[in-house]
């Protein structure tokens, strides 16, 4: 790990200003847990470190009806799943959150953070992908909305340009008649990665039988979490029955071409995204069926 | 002395659980361990390593490195006295100084990816590890050799051309990759085969497994300007550190003074040293202390793990459930260097049993992969996961369950094993007798993809040498100190032995781990010893102490000898009622100026059986294998400390668990390590153990003054065999190599 400079700015603007005055390589820190051991291990060259964790709107949690649930960028995975609206309202989320890394990882990584490292296997981002999550992102420039499924852009590689920052990840509320899960494998129960995952959300009509809408998102599979839209559309309009989501299962293992590597081999990522897709689908509409 | 059993009634601290002398400063970061030794001046020592399998080093330039700013020191093995080619018994394990001197820094070939080819040491880590990358190595490639049946073969690659064939009927007389061939018959197998109803034949292959140490290897070295070169060292053993840096520099044992420091586990791992010469040259090249500590990527690439086998073995039987031949043979990969542990691997693999006619076939096989080290039961995980996989399936065969086979077939005091060894007192049939009435073994399984499976296994253990002294403190207290490092909370058990004797309260003893210079020669903490033969060392202290005082009691009252007794404390003498004093007041008298010594050479100690019952459920789907019950039975002889020996029992289960269903290395076909990190080298978490139930049995040793047997190292031998037992029951499948990874599952069930 080679020297650098530390800054640790308690507001959004001195934070852009930082940015924006620094030649070298920056890097914000919110949690650390994933830039911390980068840093250690790839011997790469950072000038400055930003930690972000000291600005309020980066760790608020908030929800109302109207504009949904914001989280914050720095927040940790312990804060969001201690939240009662977002116990009450986004199960996937809940999913997320206490699976990441274990217990003590999960009182310091964040959400923002999983999103922005741009990990192919980011549960996170899997999750909130499914929910139709919106970045909220500042720079000198002024403000972005990124739709989720455009922020990462390569394994390690997020949309963000030189100077601007995430804030906050806003998710929709609710529809009425609608449940959520995310479902991953791994060899571990914790302290563990991803070979595959599934975020879903499902909503049903006033009957309960019927898909209305449907958002699938398949993590680990592709160079970044992807959203599965033939997937979503096999669901749309269609009565919810086994066969149906064993047809979108295996839809899910048609759109994917994932790599052998040291966690997992390509086919046996194949079969677990049909078996996890099934398995998630089924658990988003029972949850559907529940909270109605 | 030492033959005589103490009664049991007679016990004040023995078979109770006090609390670990050294608990509350490990789990509160008071303790000390190897990367805590900060000294004045102290450089950071890093070693560069191989970045490939095998090749020969054409040349090393470090005059770059050497040139940086903040650099002190580099040097390569030319810096090192050339080694004796002479092999020694080291712990469970051996240890060749030329090998071993090429081990620490390569000379001129590199065997494996990590191999150390230089040290350096710097003012700052920083320094030290962009100084690495300016050090210039030509290497000329070489084809790596990384599969244990491919290495054996005729038309590969050797590693050492030196090296022939140590066989069963003399030595080989071309190069080959097979350092040794053992071999071991008992009997008639091919009677024996001919006379079975039912045989059945499997291969099993297993990886190579790290010990996974918490802490990493540290050592710290500095020189005095009177020639005193001291070490701190994460080892398992400061004599057996000693030797081998005294080997490695041709320098005297007298002025080396190694001070182990707390070790964070070793398992074997820390029983040769890796650091410890490299950290002294550098010493001595910059006269300032350096401190070397490895990274977790230099543990995992840099030392050795347990070895990777290929196993292929034979059983017969006849239909009425008697074992009538074994056929095995055990390929053993050592590693870049011999001595894998294909020895206790072909001891371990049917001493449960009374086997009337067999051969086990053993080879020590050379791949270019770390040189192995011992790892608790080194060489029996790998062996027991075939026999007692082909054991359960020989019993399915029969129709037999499998308790009341492997009782049929039980092993008993007097048996003749198949390497030719007599079993003293052993309790495999009592082992299975608890299986057997266990609530574990008797109550159903509860849901679908479930399995049962249960194996026995049993290990040798370990005597050797161990050297105690007690001081006696004018308040009655006493100081022991031992030169056994404590790894497993033997500080503690030592101390109980010691209070037991001199019948005193344990918090009345205070116990340390001393330097070299300190005491005697000690073997090094390994092959489940310590307790045991440290404790023998403590009760012949002890024995001194009260020898020496009741000599001093004598000359005090002018009476005889013999009419000094001592009980509960006080002194007495049958001639006089009258009078008596206590242990304290006796130690104040003669200000605390009495000592005790015990050194001890255990040449007679005894195996330890164990077994596990464990249920599992199996996602068919995922391949994901969940441990849901387990019990682990062990002969503990007598349990000195039972909290400590539950300990022993459930952390070999865990790692059990780990060599099961989660850790190997994965190699590429270049050699190289695709998991050297905890991320993708798996050890199970806590989430992913039960709850394990221990049940200690007590069948004493009689030679033992408590009956003690050595307790570490048989609960690692018995739990992947049940774990594969028990995924066979759960899927209809028998899996035939570890570890059990949902990967190998579902590619064994046709599912990928």
């Amino acid at each position: 790990m080679k020297t650098f400079d530390y800054e640790a700015p308690v507001t959004i603007d001195q934070t852009i200003t930082l940015m924006s005055k620094t030649r070298g390589k920056t890097l914000l820190l919110a949690g650390g847990t994933d830039l911390l051991v980068q840093l250690r291990y790839s011997n790469q060259d950072v000038d400055l470190v930003i930690d972000v964790k000291g600005i309020p709107e980066l760790n608020q949690i908030n929800y109302d009806e109207f504009s949904g649930l914001v989280i914050g960028a720095a927040a940790p995975c312990s804060q969001i799943y201690e939240s009662a609206p977002v116990l009450e309202n986004f199960p996937a989320i809940i999913d997320a959150a206490t699976i990441i890394g274990g217990k003590a990882i999960q009182n310091r990584a964040s959400f923002g953070g999983n999103l922005c490292n741009a990990s192919p296997s980011g549960d996170a981002i899997g999750a909130m992908m499914s929910l139709g999550a919106i970045c909220n992102v500042v720079g000198s420039e002024g403000v972005r909305n990124i739709p989720i499924e455009d922020f990462c852009i390569a394994p390690g590689k997020n949309a963000l340009e030189k100077g601007e920052m995430l804030i906050s990840i806003q998710i929709p509320s609710p529809r009425p008649n609608s449940g959520s899960h995310y479902l991953r494998f791994t060899p571990r129960a914790e302290m563990d990665i991803a070979v595959a995952g599934v975020g879903a959300s499902i909503e049903l009509d006033s009957d309960l039988n019927k898909i209305l809408s449907a958002r699938i998102a398949l993590v680990a599979v592709a160079p970044t979490p992807v959203l599965a839209t033939e997937v979503s559309e096999s669901l749309v309009g269609q009565k919810t029955s086994g066969s149906l989501l064993e047809k979108a299962a295996n839809i899910a293992k048609e759109t994917i071409s994932p790599i052998t590597d040291v966690r997992g081999s390509a086919s046996q990522r194949k079969h677990l995204i049909g078996v996890l897709t099934r398995r998630c689908l089924d658990i988003a509409v029972k949850r559907a069926v529940q909270v109605s | 002395m030492s033959k005589k059993m103490i009664e049991r009634d007679k016990h004040i601290s023995v078979g109770t659980r006090p609390e670990r002398m050294d608990a509350k400063d490990k789990v509160t970061g008071h303790a000390l361990y190897g990367t805590d030794i900060n000294l004045p001046g102290l450089l950071h020592g890093r070693v560069l390593r191989s970045p490939h399998a095998h090749a020969r080093i054409v040349s090393i330039d470090t005059s770059k490195a050497e040139a940086l700013p903040g650099v002190f020191a580099v040097v390569i093995a030319n810096d090192l006295p050339e080694a004796d080619d002479r092999t020694e018994k080291a712990g469970e394990s051996t240890i060749n100084y030329k090998f071993l001197r090429d081990n620490n820094l390569a000379s001129d070939k590199v065997l494996y990816v990590g191999h150390a080819v230089a040290a350096l040491a710097a003012k700052s880590p920083d320094i030290a590890q962009n100084a690495l990358e300016l050090i210039e190595v030509e290497y000329e490639i070489l084809e790596p050799v990384l599969d244990v049946r491919h290495a054996m073969s005729d038309k590969t690659q050797v590693l050492h051309e030196q090296i022939r064939t140590d066989g069963p009927d003399g030595s080989g007389d071309t190069p080959s990759n097979i350092a040794q061939h053992i071999r071991h018959v008992k009997g008639d197998p091919d009677k024996g085969f001919s006379d079975a109803d039912v045989i059945v034949e499997r291969e099993f292959t297993t990886v190579p497994v790290h010990q996974s140490y918490l802490e990493s290897h540290a050592a710290t070295a500095v020189w005095g300007m009177d020639g005193t070169l001291t070490i701190y060292s994460s080892t398992q053993g400061a004599f057996l550190a000693r030797r081998q840096v005294s080997e490695l520099l041709q320098y005297p044992m007298s002025k080396i003074k190694v001070i182990p420091t707390e070790v964070g586990g070793a398992f074997g791992g820390k029983n040769p040293t890796y650091v410890e010469t490299p950290a002294a040259l550098l010493a001595r090249k910059t006269g300032r202390p350096v401190r070397v500590v490895m990274s977790r990527e230099e543990v995992i690439l840099g030392t050795g793990p347990g070895s990777g086998t290929a196993i292929t073995v034979k059983v017969g039987a006849t239909k009425l459930g008697k074992i009538t031949a074994v056929q095995a043979e055990l390929c053993y990969e050592a590693g870049a260097y011999p001595g894998s542990p294909v020895h206790p691997g072909a001891m371990a693999m049917f001493a449960a049993y009374d086997i009337p006619n067999g051969q086990i076939d053993g080879y020590d096989v050379l791949v270019n992969k770390p040189r192995v080290a011992a790892y608790r039961a080194p060489g029996a995980p790998q062996s027991a996961f075939a026999g007692e996989q082909i054991i359960d399936e020989l019993a399915q065969k029969i129709g037999m369950d499998g308790v009341e086979f492997r009782m049929a077939n039980a092993a008993s005091e007097g048996t003749e094993r198949l390497d030719g060894s007599l079993h003293k007192s052993i309790a495999i049939q009592e082992i299975l007798g608890v299986i057997e009435d266990h609530p574990h073994y008797n109550e159903p399984l509860d849901g679908p993809n479930q399995g049962r499976g249960i194996a026995i296994g049993f290990w040798d253990n370990w005597g050797a040498r161990s050297s105690v002294e007690i001081n006696v403190n004018s308040d009655g207290t006493v100081n022991l100190i031992s030169g056994s490092v404590d790894l497993t909370g033997s500080r503690t058990t030592v101390a109980m032995q010691a209070a037991d004797v001199l019948e005193i309260p344990f918090e009345n003893v205070k116990s340390s781990m001393v330097d070299t210079d300190s005491i005697s020669y000690t073997d090094t903490s390994a092959g489940s010893r310590t307790t045991m033969a440290t404790g023998l060392a403590a009760v012949e202290a002890a024995r001194d102490v009260l020898t020496k005082l009741q000599l001093e009691v004598s000359d005090m009252w002018s009476v005889s000898l013999d009419s000094v007794v001592y009980s509960k404390g006080v002194f007495r003498t049958t001639e006089r009622k009258s009078e008596n004093i206590t242990f304290a007041d006796l130690a104040a008298k003669l200000s605390g100026q009495i000592n005790g010594h015990g050194n001890v050479n255990v040449e007679n100690w005894a195996g330890a059986g164990g077994g596990t019952i464990v249920d599992v459920e199996v996602d068919p789907e995922t391949g994901q294998v969940k441990v849901l019950r387990c019990t682990a039975i062990q002969n503990a002889g007598k349990a000195i400390h039972p909290g400590h020996v539950e300990g022993q029992m459930q952390g070999g289960v865990v790692q059990g668990i780990g060599w099961a269903l989660y850790e190997g290395y994965q190699y590429d076909e270049l050699g190289h390590v695709l998991n050297a990190n905890l991320l993708d080298y798996k050890l199970p978490t806590s989430l992913d153990v039960p709850s394990v139930e221990a049940v200690i049995i007590e069948k004493p040793f009689p030679s033992n003054p408590y009956g003690a047997r050595g307790v570490g190292e048989t609960p690692i031998i018995s739990p992947a065999p049940a774990i594969a037992n028990a995924v066979q029951q759960a899927l209809g499948q028998r899996i035939d190599q570890l570890p059990m990874t949902p990967t190998t599952l579902l590619e064994k069930i046709g599912v990928i």
